[in-house]
């Protein structure tokens, strides 16, 4: 050895003088060939002491000098590129950690372009393609537990897993495809498992290794973000060689055991995405989960609770791989009792968005499905409370989607965890949702793969086939015949049928009076059907007729040229007195005014004493035509009632939807509230033409002499403009609604637990502020409205919530600009960090979007004004 | 002209109600969401009375859009354009008395109306002509239909409800010399005929009449032989229309009672009920198979046409549009249905459109009698 020591320096420092400093490329050719032969694979090798001496301690310092020569005119000292060639040769067949380090070094130091950083590159990329980063890995998985260099090994994982990003800052727009990271990393991949089925190798023939430098890389790049990438390529690999190997499998669970704490969630999560079913799970990590408190962390707790972006697959074969194991059942167990007192807290369903219950309702029900009796049983009691909690809390909200969700899980997860009970059974209406939660509560199919456990496609049933005896007198029936007519059969198809009733005998009643009558006493339920039938056209037919039914042919009924006349005026009165309006003193003494009043009396009291189909829009469509046909005393009528003891929930919410209906009928532009809508007008006639003014038939009929048309048709006509009938009655409907709202009755308590009246009710009224748009009373209302939603604003129900901001934004939509600067600038400023507050933080989606759309308007509304004060 | 006429002939035969549907439609077990319940295409107006009698007439040979015939409470035969859709002439027969019953003969632009006024009318409308070159007074005041067997020769039989109220007639035409009477036998005792259909077998020379009767019962008659060859019992009301596929050799009637009754005739001449179908409401008016022989389409007492398909009589469809009691039913050869109606409008309707190149033969009902048949043999 000792002649060997002495031997090396001289002849490198030799070599590496030549090298620095020679312009003479012979010289520099026989230098490179000396220090040649200190590389392994030489033609005439240097002792074997000698080459690990020299990788050791002089081979990076050749490589720097060589990278430092690199320039146009060195590389054509020697003709043919032979210096290129035996140039790259030291970096491509020399050590490769040191020749990566060196290569990496001199990139990262590169100024900016030059012919050395795209030269230095390209060996980059060929050092890529040459399967070298296996060699730079494979070399720190060989020196186990020897004299590593910490910093060197730490040194390499960066470079490693940083270098798409290195190259990509260096580069610019120079850079190579193979530094890209959708190509780095699967590459990477690939470099890791040929290093895996090296060390698997390895080991079999006895030799110790280590596979956590493997675990750092691998850890390093799903930290980044890597994860498909890299997890792409390794995990279908993965699965297929552990497959029946058990040897693969223990190197594969120690390559996750050794991913650093804080590189674990990237990497499980992306592992749970890519690996295609619990099976494939249990073989990749082992018991990783009883291992690694962090692993446990994460797979029983962050992935389930924290997070709620992962598909359904990813949830089944995340709790399938905890169901695959007994060792890992009781964890099962722990998660299913955790996410059911999550499923059933009443703040988690406040606070939670419905994505995330839905998620938590899944992964309760594949939960269940992996479970077996015996082991619910034991646990039966705990689960069994939280889950009617839930529903329960569930089952309260005013979101349909909540309780159907509710209900949904309630059903399965009853039935599975205390299968001897009585079966829960809710009504409701299966959607995509509920079928795919009663999908997952299936036991788990033994198939490996769980795509192909897809239900099958029920077969289409066979046509009847037809009668024999039918073809009997027909000898020529040809066979192509019959074959047209069977192949023809699925093209007809049915249309709607569900028009096709019994055709009733009994007449309908051809006056509001004798409807009244029959629906008042008949016993006749045919008669009693017809006049609830005919109801609405009767009154839409003849306005006059229902609102002085009983009193035809008296007096009074002169009176009502101009109804509503006398009481605009009286109106005006109350609005000054802003919102402490008091309805209840005005008695109308107009005795045909009590007659509509009483029809909707009858309509709101009515009963459905016999199943008709379509009561409830008929009753409602009735009772809408009542109120548009008489507003104000029939909203007052009807607003009253909306607070009155004896009603039920159902009616009051009735009550809201018929007068928003009516609200919008009379807000319709375009309405022709005298004319009789019988088919279109013919286009001689000019409706308006009767009524205007002599003069102006005069001019108009000067006008059409004097001008030619060279369109043919008769000259159209748009609607004509008319003052929207809302404005006379949009108090009536507006105010005895927002009046009473917080004084609870023994039947009835809007703030208590008669929420969805509520919300309904908030909802209404955003729906008439909305209509109310360019009426007077617009201002007075909007202001009472603002003071309502500010009452309400942080209330627990996420359906009020909605109704409150979209009320919001129908003030802002309704209420004049400037009205609103003038006389509504402190509610606005109070709203604003409200609504900017509901739109960051509101856990309901519709309620985040709401108030997004409120600040715009109030954005918007700030952009008209800024102009108008500018100039 | 007639290549407008043919332009706009093709727009309305590919026309298809739900074009993108039609495609993607799923199997019918699957319950997915229904057409929603058609429309008519048009609606002709101004017959100023109730439409008894519907009658299309031409559009056979694909040329032309047919013609629609109609007759009314109040006399009146209008002859409607289906391209402009207005009525091109009126003819006026029958004092004021209802018509009935239409029928072309195929051998030239000749019509046939019978009336209430006992007048069975021989009308000439080639060329535009709408003249009476004949006449054949009938003797009973029922709602009998007649019928009409012509198979494109010079002579040609029809079949008129006779004197005794138990009778039909039969007559050769156009001498109108009486062939025979049929008359039930003594103890059967069925009632009134109600609705007639001559026809012929394609196998045998021999005429058959296939009679519908006041007892519900449908019976067929050999003419030649003036007997009945068999006689069921379909409803237990009036037999109100029914019509009869003679290549299938199954019929279809209706009656005032609440259902359809669906017969066959067996190679022995025998008629046999095969099945009912119970409808919604009661009083079927007119029947009639589509050309094609895919679907039939009835008249409903409860204004409402209703849609089946004629193999299976699986109901496809409820045409609700008109007010009043639908009277009678017409298929053109196109496929197009007209349905007319006590309150006084014919509506049209485009259902099922029929494939041009299918290889199926027309029945021919609405280009009178069996011509089609008759091309066949």
């Amino acid at each position: 050895m000792d002649p060997a020591q002495s031997a090396v320096p001289p002849t490198i420092r030799e070599a590496l003088r030549t090298l620095s400093s020679s312009e003479d490329g012979g010289r520099i050719l026989s230098a490179l060939g000396s220090l040649k032969r200190y590389l392994s694979g030489a033609e005439s090798p240097a002792p074997p002491g000698e080459q690990e001496e020299f990788a050791r301690r002089h081979f990076s310092d050749v490589l720097r000098c060589l990278v430092d020569r690199l320039s146009p005119g060195w590389l054509e000292l020697l003709p043919d590129g032979q210096l290129e060639d035996l140039w790259a040769s030291f970096f491509l067949e020399g050590p490769a950690d040191q020749a990566f380090l060196v290569l990496m070094e001199s990139i990262e130091g590169a100024a900016g372009p030059s012919f050395r950083l795209t030269k230095t590159a390209q060996l980059l990329a060929r050092f890529l393609r040459a399967g070298r980063m296996a060699a730079v890995m494979e070399g720190q998985c060989r020196q186990q537990a020897g004299p590593a260099f910490p910093p060197l090994q730490d040194a390499l994982l960066c470079k490693a897993v940083g270098l798409p990003d290195h190259l990509g800052n260096r580069l610019r727009r120079e850079n190579l495809e193979a530094f890209l990271p959708q190509n780095y990393f699967p590459l990477l991949g690939e470099e890791i498992v040929r290093v895996l089925q090296a060390l698997v190798d390895s080991l079999r023939g006895g030799w110790d290794c280590s596979v956590s430098f493997l675990s750092q890389v691998l850890g390093k790049a799903c930290v980044h973000g890597r994860q498909k990438e890299i997890l792409g390529v390794l995990v279908p690999r993965l699965t297929a060689l552990t497959r029946a190997n058990c040897l693969w499998q223990r190197v594969c669970w120690r390559l996750v055991e050794c991913v650093p704490d804080r590189a674990m969630e990237a990497l499980l999560t992306g592992l749970v995405e890519a690996a295609s079913g619990p099976e494939v799970l249990s073989r990749l990590l082992g018991n990783l989960v009883m291992k690694s408190k962090k692993a446990q962390f994460v797979m029983t707790r962050k992935i389930l609770f924290l997070q709620y972006r992962y598909s359904t697959p990813m949830l089944q074969s995340l709790l399938g791989y905890l169901a695959m194991d007994s060792q890992r059942r009781p964890l099962l167990i722990q998660v299913l009792k955790e996410l059911l007192e999550t499923w059933g807290s009443s703040s988690a369903i406040r606070h939670a968005s419905l994505p995330q219950q839905h998620y938590v309702s899944k992964a309760v029900l594949i939960c269940l499905a992996h479970l077996g009796e015996a082991e619910l049983r034991d646990s039966r009691e705990d689960l069994l409370a939280s889950l009617m909690a839930g529903v329960k809390s569930r089952l309260d909200s005013s979101l349909p989607a909540v309780r159907r969700l509710g209900m949904t899980v309630a059903e399965v997860a009853s039935a599975r965890i205390h299968p001897e009970g009585p079966p829960l059974r809710f009504q409701y209406e299966e959607d995509e949702l509920s079928r795919e939660l009663l999908a997952l509560a299936a036991p788990p199919p033994a198939a490996d793969s769980p795509s192909e456990a897809s239900p099958a496609v029920a077969p289409v049933a066979a046509e009847t086939p037809d009668r024999g005896s039918a073809n009997h007198g027909v000898p020529q029936a040809q066979p192509e015949a019959t074959g047209s007519d069977l192949d023809s059969d699925d093209e007809l198809v049915p249309y709607d049928m569900s028009g096709d009733r019994e055709l009733k005998s009994g007449k309908a009643p051809a006056y509001v009076r004798d409807c009244v009558e029959a629906l008042t006493s008949s016993e006749d339920w045919e008669r009693w059907e017809a006049a609830l039938r005919a109801l609405e056209g009767l009154i839409n037919r003849s306005p006059a007729a229902a609102r002085e039914v009983s009193v035809a042919g008296d007096v009074e009924g002169g009176v009502r040229v101009c109804p509503g006349g006398p009481r605009v005026a009286g109106m005006g009165r109350w609005w000054a007195a802003g919102a402490s309006w008091a309805g209840g003193e005005l008695r109308h003494a107009d005795p045909c005014v009590q007659v509509s009043v009483e029809l909707a009396k009858v309509l709101l009291h009515l009963e459905e004493k016999t199943s008709v189909v379509g009561f409830e829009g008929l009753r409602q469509r009735a009772l809408v035509a009542v109120v548009v046909t008489d507003p104000a005393p029939v909203a007052e009528y009807l607003t009253s009632q909306f607070y009155a003891l004896n009603f039920s929930l159902r009616q009051r919410m009735d009550i809201l939807d018929v007068l928003t209906l009516a609200a919008q009928e009379l807000s319709r532009p375009g309405r022709l509230p005298k004319a009789p809508h019988c088919g279109s007008p013919s286009p001689a006639s000019q409706p308006s033409s009767t009524q205007a003014p002599a003069w102006r038939a005069v001019v108009e009929e000067r006008i059409r002499s004097k001008t030619r048309r060279f369109t043919q048709g008769s000259a159209r006509r748009g609607p004509d403009a008319s003052p929207s009938e809302f404005n006379l009655a949009a108090g009536y409907f507006f105010f005895p609604l927002i009046r009473h709202f917080d004084r609870p009755l023994v039947t009835f308590d809007l703030l208590g637990e008669d929420q969805l009246v509520l919300g309904r009710l908030v909802h209404t009224l955003g729906v008439l502020m909305y209509l109310a748009v360019n009426t007077t009373v617009a201002v007075a209302m909007g202001k009472a409205l603002l003071e309502f939603v500010w009452t309400l604003r942080f209330h627990g129900d996420a359906y009020v919530r909605r109704g409150l901001l979209s009320a919001v934004s129908s003030v802002l939509l309704s209420v004049p600009a400037e009205r609103l600067l003038a006389d509504l600038p402190d509610e606005l400023l109070e709203a604003r960090p409200w609504l900017a507050d509901v739109a960051e933080q509101d856990p309901d989606e519709d309620c985040r979007v709401l108030a997004v759309k409120a600040l715009l308007l109030l954005e918007k509304l700030k952009g008209t004004l800024l102009p108008l004060s500018s100039p | 002209m007639s290549g407008m006429a043919e332009k706009d002939a093709s727009r309305w035969v590919y026309q298809q109600p739900w074009p993108a549907r039609k495609m993607t439609a799923p199997p019918p077990t699957m319950a997915a969401s229904p057409l929603p319940p058609p429309d008519p295409q048009f609606v002709l107006r101004g017959t100023q009375s109730a439409v008894h009698a519907l009658h299309f007439f031409g559009g056979a040979r694909g040329q032309e859009r047919p013609l629609l015939l109609s007759g009314s409470l109040s006399g009146l035969v209008h002859i409607w354009s289906l391209q402009t859709r207005r009525a091109v002439a009126t003819l006026d027969g029958h004092g004021g008395q209802c018509v009935t019953w239409l029928q072309t003969l195929p051998q030239g632009h000749q019509l046939l109306s019978q009336g209430r006024d006992l007048k069975l009318r021989l009308w000439d409308l080639a060329e535009g002509r709408n003249a009476v070159v004949d006449s054949v007074p009938l003797e009973s005041l029922g709602f009998c239909r007649s019928s009409v067997l012509a198979r494109g020769q010079e002579r040609w039989m029809l079949a008129v409800p006779g004197r005794g109220s138990e009778e039909v007639q039969i007559l050769e035409m156009p001498s109108k010399t009486s062939v025979c009477t049929l008359k039930p036998e003594a103890d059967a005792k069925p009632g009134m005929p109600m609705c007639l259909e001559l026809w012929q077998a394609d196998s045998s020379p021999r005429p058959l009449l296939l009679a519908g009767y006041e007892d519900g019962s449908v019976a067929l008659w050999d003419v030649s032989e003036r007997k009945v060859c068999s006689r069921v019992a379909c409803h237990t009301e009036p037999v109100m229309g029914f019509d009869f596929d003679s290549q299938k050799a199954r019929g279809v009637s209706g009656s005032a009672e609440k259902a359809l009754a669906v017969w066959s005739l067996d190679e022995q001449q025998a008629l046999q009920v095969c099945g009912t179908h119970e409808l919604t409401n009661p009083g079927i008016a007119d029947v009639k198979i589509r050309p094609d022989r895919k679907i039939l389409a009835t008249a409903g007492w409860d204004h409402r046409v209703r849609v089946f398909h004629w193999r299976t009589m699986k109901p496809l469809a409820v045409l609700s549009f008109h007010s009043a009691t639908v009277h009678c039913v017409a298929f053109a050869t196109d496929g197009l249905l007209a349905a007319g109606s006590g309150d006084q409008r014919i509506s049209i309707w485009s259902l099922y459109p029929i494939c041009r190149d299918a290889s199926t033969p027309l029945l021919g009902h609405a280009e009178g009698g069996e011509v089609g048949a008759h091309a066949l043999a």
